[in-house]
Parts: structure tokens; sequence; C-alpha cells
């Protein structure tokens, strides 16, 4: 079973390159099972959310 | 159609909106250049080459869209031109097999699972938080407090929509390095508005 430091790199790692079936499946176990590496998967998806905003100008600030 | 583009063009220079998109390219090129100079006229040659094609966009949003992308490419043009300046040793060494996660391994106990003050908490509605301007603030401010070089690739990455192989070929490091880098600047940042915008929320 992978660790949660493992599986850190792993998830942004997911990003850059297309991550085989055995290392999806090994997050989605351990993702289950940890809620710290669910939460970190969650907040990675907000930070790259986050960047898309900033990158075309947020529009949607309110003053 | 064609009155409307003459005064569409009319209305952009005087418009206050323009100022304020003005300032969020100045926020935006200042982030990723780290020079004030520099970042001011790419922001000036973005805005005139915009202008210049006036005719095609309707309305502020699209203008918006439009003046960034030019920005965008203007700053990896930027990039490209002094990507030499860039010392890729010492992205080597920040990210060395052993002195690389350093800072982050403090994270995790000797097994490699989160130490239970650092384990990532759940964020109720986070994206709520992106109509918040105090936001956007802690965003940048957590950009800044990355490593400079480790922010740069990160910007790189995310802003610029670079891909990792080209990242890699212009500060000639290896995409082994490039992952280590950006996967340290989301640890970084992630702790960082849990610490600074996320943990305050969390307690009202």
């Amino acid at each position: 079973m992978m660790n949660c430091k493992e599986v850190t790199r792993l998830l942004s790692e997911g990003y850059e390159r297309n991550l085989t079936l055995r290392e999806r499946l090994a997050l989605t176990l351990h993702r289950m099972a940890c809620i710290g590496c669910n939460n970190y998967g969650k907040h990675l998806e907000f930070l790259h959310k986050a960047a898309n905003r900033l990158r075309e100008g947020r529009d949607d600030v309110t003053p | 159609m064609t009155t409307n583009d003459a005064r569409a063009r009319e209305i952009l220079w005087d418009d206050p909106a323009i100022a304020l998109i003005r300032r969020d390219m100045l926020r935006f090129a200042q982030l990723q250049l780290r020079d004030a100079g520099a970042a001011e006229d790419m922001v000036q040659e973005a805005l005139f080459a915009a202008m210049s094609h006036a005719e095609s966009f309707a309305g502020r949003a699209a203008l918006k869209t439009w003046v960034f992308g030019i920005l965008r490419h203007k700053i990896v043009d930027h990039l490209r031109a002094s990507s030499r300046e860039i010392c890729g040793a010492d992205l080597v060494d920040a990210t060395g097999p052993d002195g690389c996660m350093e800072d982050f391994d403090a994270l995790f106990d000797r097994r490699g699972f989160w130490n239970p003050e650092d384990r990532p908490a759940t964020w109720s509605d986070p994206e709520a938080s992106f109509s918040q301007k105090e936001f956007w603030a802690v965003f940048e401010a957590c950009l800044d407090h990355l490593p400079a070089h480790i922010a740069r690739v990160y910007m790189m990455r995310e802003f610029l929509e670079l891909d990792t192989g080209e990242i890699c070929r212009q500060l000639g490091i290896t995409t082994g390095n490039c992952w280590v880098i950006l996967h340290r600047a989301r640890l970084g940042l992630r702790a960082c508005l849990e610490n600074r915008w996320f943990h305050g929320e969390a307690a009202t």
C-alpha cells in the first residue's frame, strides 16, 4: 500500500502525465481509506481551478 | 456593425473598465516576472495589440479574455528570451535527490503518513472564495511566499500553460525534476491557503 507521501506526489503527477491504470487504482483505494489524501486531491483540483481563473483575468470578483 | 465597432473603439480607452483590466493585467504580469518595468511594458504592448483588433470582440468579458491571451503570449516570449538567465543548476540543487523535499518531509511521519496536525482539512465550499477579492490577495501572497524558482515553474505550467517538456527544455532540467518542483509548489500553496485562508474560514 502506498503511503501519503507517495500519494501526494502521484496526485500532482496526474496533472503532468497520464497515470497508469495501476496507479489510478492505487490512488482510488488509498483515497477511500484516507481522508487527508482525499482532501489533498480535492485541494489540487481547487488550485488548478484558481489558476485557471487567474489566467483568464478573473472577472467575477465583487469589488 | 461598423458604427458599433467604431463606437466600441472610442469607448474602450475611456472606459474605467479598461483601467480595471489594466490593473489586473499588471498584477498578473508582475506576479510572474517580478520586474515591474518589464511587466508595465508588456501590459502596454498587449493592450495596444488588442486595441488594433478591436473589431474582433464583443464586450468587456471578451476583451479581457483576449488581452489576457495576448499578455500570456508576451510573457512566454519574454521568458523564452531570458531563460538563459535562469540558472537551471539552482533548480536542480533545490530538488536534488536528497535535499529536495526536506521542508515538506516534515509534513509526514517516518512511514510517510500525514502528521495529524498537517493532514489536509476539509474545506467547505472553497469555490465561493473565488468571488472574494481578499482570497485572491492571499492566493497571490502564497505564490509570492514560494521560493522564486519554484513559483516560476508553477506559473509557467499553470498560468502560461506550457507543457512540462517545454519548461524543462527552457530551464535545462529533467522532466523528473520538473515534476518534483511542481509537486513542491502544490504542497506549499495548498498548505499556505489552508493556514492563511481556509483555516480562518473553518473557524467561523
